[in-house]
């Protein structure tokens, strides 16, 4: 188990930017992310928060700009590449597999970490039984983590969304990711759910040690639970600081508080 | 078992010698159920008695318990009564404030618990509490980064040192126990007052376990499910005194929300519960089966009446017609097999319920599928042990008979009393209430109101404090009242009031998971609670429900005059964190009477609708508060005539 203590930088966006045809998402945008912080990206809709997100693990492509991840410099990531490097995710509108179970969409999570050929798997010949014992012992902890061992046998589809929501987490973290980017983690949820989702985020952050970009709207959540915050409006950056930094940001109260001036 | 074995240590390490490889807890941790043997608990305890010792523990002193049921916090109890301590557990989820009242009143130094909730907890509690110097907890989880507490490890890893240099400690500690010590403290729920910690001797709950294994032959081959707050008498008779009595073994559930998969997977042999578990799983049971296909709802329908008319006859042993045999042999195959192993319940030999009364209904369902379902009776003060319903002699209007070396008789005003060797030893630093709960001769006042009938058995009336009379004399016993609507699946809780009045009126608060799916399969939108209870389709619903206890009523000429005259659906729910119920659900009267005023003055101030402002408290500790206008329903009641009628 890893102390938190923010590092060294370990991505590095430089100027970024994205198109699609004339819409312009992204306009020059840069920033970093320190090792084993949170760190918030925020911005009214269609700031470009989910294009940003995408950019990072390979999902868009930028038209200009560099992407260094951990010492190395690319123009663009591939989702795969992403993953294998120790970048996951989880998805604005949830992405599970609904008709499967709980367990198994969290062991999904541990695919890039299986080593046994899908022939292997599919008869659970030799390694492929043993690995299996061990991915689940994992996938359990991360269970136990989460709190959802009342639901490792329920169908994801027939759970309520904010429990979607952390069984989607739960998949994220099977992949012992070191970086992890959460698309509005808290949408959508009751406060009580909220709560349970910032201490499961923090919790994270501070026992794997996993560096964290989220995005969310939630201002009263971003200003609790981030180190550092950096706001987007119509694709490009107007603020980048600390939580009481960027309140006290005129650009960003302009653009997205909006309310108390 | 021989005459030496008179203490929980020296109990427990019998079992540690005889059947050393005996399963003698079980937790399942990561999916998977993790084994302790009896020899392998007698050395944890032993480590961790030892660690106790090492930073201080002394006889005489107090240790809090507080957590879910976890085997760590089990044996902590053990390891302070092999040090001479007394175990004092109390409820997990109490909020901090009610902590500091408990904490004080035992003088606690050393508290061990579950996880970083109970440690926050304990440490808001702390500064009003100066003896407090040590926390331990079990789960490490969150708790990195405090400082001046120690992991259940580490504790026991100085235990272990300390052990070998102190080679004779442990032996010599637990042989300097005796029978006559006190062996746990519990606090009782305090429907009135304060709580009052309860001094139990190992003696008392040694002859209460006994009692009540040889009394249903149970032994080392028997396999509980522990889940029931560890502070509740009942979880400790059965989770802690018998356990060590018989050897039996223990099982702890992932979590308070896996319990009914758990139940499943372990299938115990010997089950305990009050009656809402009883009452919930048959709920949940009854949803399933609306949800469920037509031809499957009719062979359940059908087979169902076959029990209802046989079933308990056949599990008391009275002659049943050989057609109704064919048939509950058919319904056993079909429908109650399947049904009593998604209960859990496929290898149950004694069920158990007390703490509250239980419906007919409910009662009479479980039975009839053939799960030995029995009511006891008895309080903290008697280590939840006093009567017993024996096989073959259940009665749901009971409460059984005096239990083995047990007396029981009625005091002149018609208060139970009792007198055995399972009898407290006395209320901590309260040698008034002693006095006045025990008398002269050694008769417990247990402050229930009961008699005997017949044959025998005990029949438990009410509180007697909360037995009154109305303005006509006639006697009005709420709690008789509240039991009967609550019966209703709809009904969650009931508050009725009556005592000094000319009539009988009640709050109710409806059952959101049964009314939710009476409501949804109407296809009545509601949003949450208030809105649900505020339906006037659902005031309809309770009405009717209100309408036939009033018709039980009039059928019995002493209870005639309660009858529900007027009622109204609660726009909250009555919650232990408002103070309105204790954290055994017993509903406090008074307070709500208080807390409620404006409500029950409108009841008999004949108005239709009332407004309320109520605070309420959030589980995060927060409060806020709920507004309403609630209306008030008049409820037609029954003449002698008509009740027979309606009978």
């Amino acid at each position: 188990m890893e102390q938190r203590r923010i590092g060294e930088v370990i991505l590095r966006l430089e100027d970024i930017s994205l198109a699609f045809g004339g819409v312009k998402a992204l306009s020059e945008v840069s920033f970093d992310v320190r090792e084993h912080e949170v760190r918030a990206i925020i911005g009214p809709n269609g700031a470009g928060k989910s294009s940003m997100l995408n950019v990072i693990n390979g999902v868009y492509h930028p038209q200009v700009g560099r992407i260094t991840y951990r010492g190395t410099q690319r123009q663009q990531m591939v989702p795969h590449e992403a993953a294998r490097q120790g970048i996951a995710r989880t998805f604005q509108n949830i992405a599970l597999f609904k008709g499967m179970s709980v367990l198994d969409n969290i062991m999904t999570g541990r695919n890039l970490k299986m080593k046994a050929t899908i022939l292997e798997q599919a008869i659970r010949f030799g390694r492929a039984g043993r690995e299996e014992l061990e991915h689940r012992r994992k996938v359990e902890e991360i269970i136990d983590f989460l709190q959802i061992q009342h639901i490792r046998r329920t169908p994801v589809g027939k759970l309520p969304y904010g429990l979607q929501k952390r069984v989607e987490l739960a998949r994220a973290l099977a992949a012992e990711p070191d970086l992890l980017l959460l698309d509005e983690p808290m949408a959508g949820m009751n406060v009580e759910e909220k709560q349970d989702m910032c201490r499961f985020v923090l919790d994270v952050n501070e026992q794997y040690g996993t560096t964290i970009v989220l995005i969310e709207h939630d201002m009263g959540v971003v200003m609790d639970i981030s180190d550092r915050v950096v706001v987007l409006d119509y694709g490009r950056k107007i603020g980048d600081g600390t939580p009481d930094d960027v309140r006290a940001n005129k650009a960003v109260i302009d653009a997205y508080l909006g309310v108390a001036h | 078992m021989a005459g030496t074995l008179d203490t929980f240590p020296r109990l427990m390490l019998e079992h540690a010698r005889v059947r050393p490889d005996h399963p003698a807890t079980r937790e399942k941790d990561l999916g998977i159920w993790q084994t302790w043997t009896w020899r392998q608990v007698a050395d944890e305890v032993r480590a961790l008695a030892c660690g106790l010792a090492s930073q201080g523990f002394r006889r005489g002193m107090h240790l809090a318990i507080i957590g879910d049921n976890r085997p760590r916090l089990y044996w902590s109890m053990l390891a302070a009564q092999c040090l001479g301590g007394v175990p004092v557990p109390m409820y997990q989820d109490a909020p901090a404030a009610e902590f500091v009242f408990v904490l004080n009143d035992a003088e606690i130094d050393f508290a061990i618990v579950e996880d970083q909730e109970q440690v926050d907890k304990v440490l808001e509690a702390k500064p009003q509490v100066p003896t407090l110097a040590h926390i331990c907890y079990d789960d490490p989880r969150g708790l990195r980064n405090y400082e001046g507490i120690l992991s259940f490890e580490r504790l026991q890893a100085l235990g272990r040192e300390f052990d070998r240099a102190n080679p004779g400690f442990f032996d010599a500690e637990v042989a300097k126990g005796g029978a006559d010590d006190v062996s746990v403290m519990l606090y009782t729920s305090g429907t009135t007052g304060k709580p009052k910690g309860v001094r139990q001797t190992h003696s008392a709950f040694i002859a209460a376990a006994r009692g009540g294994c040889e009394f249903d032959r149970l032994g080392p081959s028997d396999s509980v499910l522990s889940y029931l707050p560890m502070a509740w008498v009942g979880d400790h008779l059965f989770s802690i005194a018998q356990w060590v009595y018989a050897g039996f073994t223990i099982n702890c559930p992932e979590s308070g929300d896996t319990v009914l998969t758990d139940l499943r997977e372990i299938g115990p042999t010997y089950y305990f519960a009050p009656p809402r578990i009883f009452e919930n799983l048959l709920t949940q049971v009854m949803i399933r089966m609306e949800d469920a296909a037509a031809p499957k709802r009719w062979i359940f329908r059908r087979f169902m009446d076959v029990a209802r008319r046989c079933g308990a006859e056949k599990l008391d042993g009275k002659p049943i017609a050989a057609s109704d045999r064919a048939l509950y042999a058919l319904g056993n195959l079909l429908v109650y097999g399947p049904l009593r192993n998604v209960l859990g319940m496929s290898r149950i030999r004694v069920a158990y319920t007390a703490g509250a009364a239980i419906g007919p209904d409910l009662f009479r369902f479980y039975r009839s599928i053939g799960v030995n379902l029995k009511q006891l009776y008895g309080s903290t003060e008697t280590c939840a042990y006093c009567c017993l319903q024996p096989d073959g002699g259940v009665k749901l209007d009971t409460v059984g008979m005096p239990a083995p070396g047990v007396e029981v008789k009625i005091g002149e005003s018609g208060e139970v009393l009792v007198r055995g060797p399972m009898l407290l030893k006395e209320y901590y630093k309260r040698p008034d209430a002693t006095a006045e709960a025990i008398d002269r001769d050694g008769f417990f006042h247990t402050g229930d109101a009961g008699y005997f009938g017949a044959d025998g058995h005990l029949r438990i009336i009410d509180r007697a404090k909360d037995v009154g009379a109305l303005a006509s004399g006639a006697m009005f016993a709420p709690n008789f009242i509240e039991n009967k609507l609550k019966f209703f699946p709809h009904v969650k809780e009931a508050v009725a009031f009556g005592h000094g009045r000319d009539k009988v009126c009640a709050f109710v608060n409806i059952d959101v998971g049964s009314v939710g799916n009476w409501a949804e399969r109407r296809g009545l939108p509601y949003s949450g609670y208030a809105d649900l209870a505020a339906k006037p389709e659902v005031y309809e619903l309770i009405r009717e429900c209100v309408e036939q206890v009033n018709a039980e009523l009039a059928s019995d000429p002493a209870l005639a005059s309660s009858q529900v005259s007027r009622f109204l659906i609660l726009h909250k729910e009555l919650d232990p964190d408002d103070d309105e119920l204790t954290r055994t659900r017993k509903v406090r009267r008074s307070f709500v009477a208080e807390k409620y005023a404006v409500l029950v003055d409108a009841l008999y101030g004949g108005k239709s609708v009332q407004h309320i402002v109520t605070q309420v408290k959030f589980e995060d500790g927060r409060s806020g508060t709920v507004a309403a206008d609630l209306r008030i329903v008049d409820t037609p009641t029954f003449g002698p005539d008509a009740a027979r009628k309606a009978a």
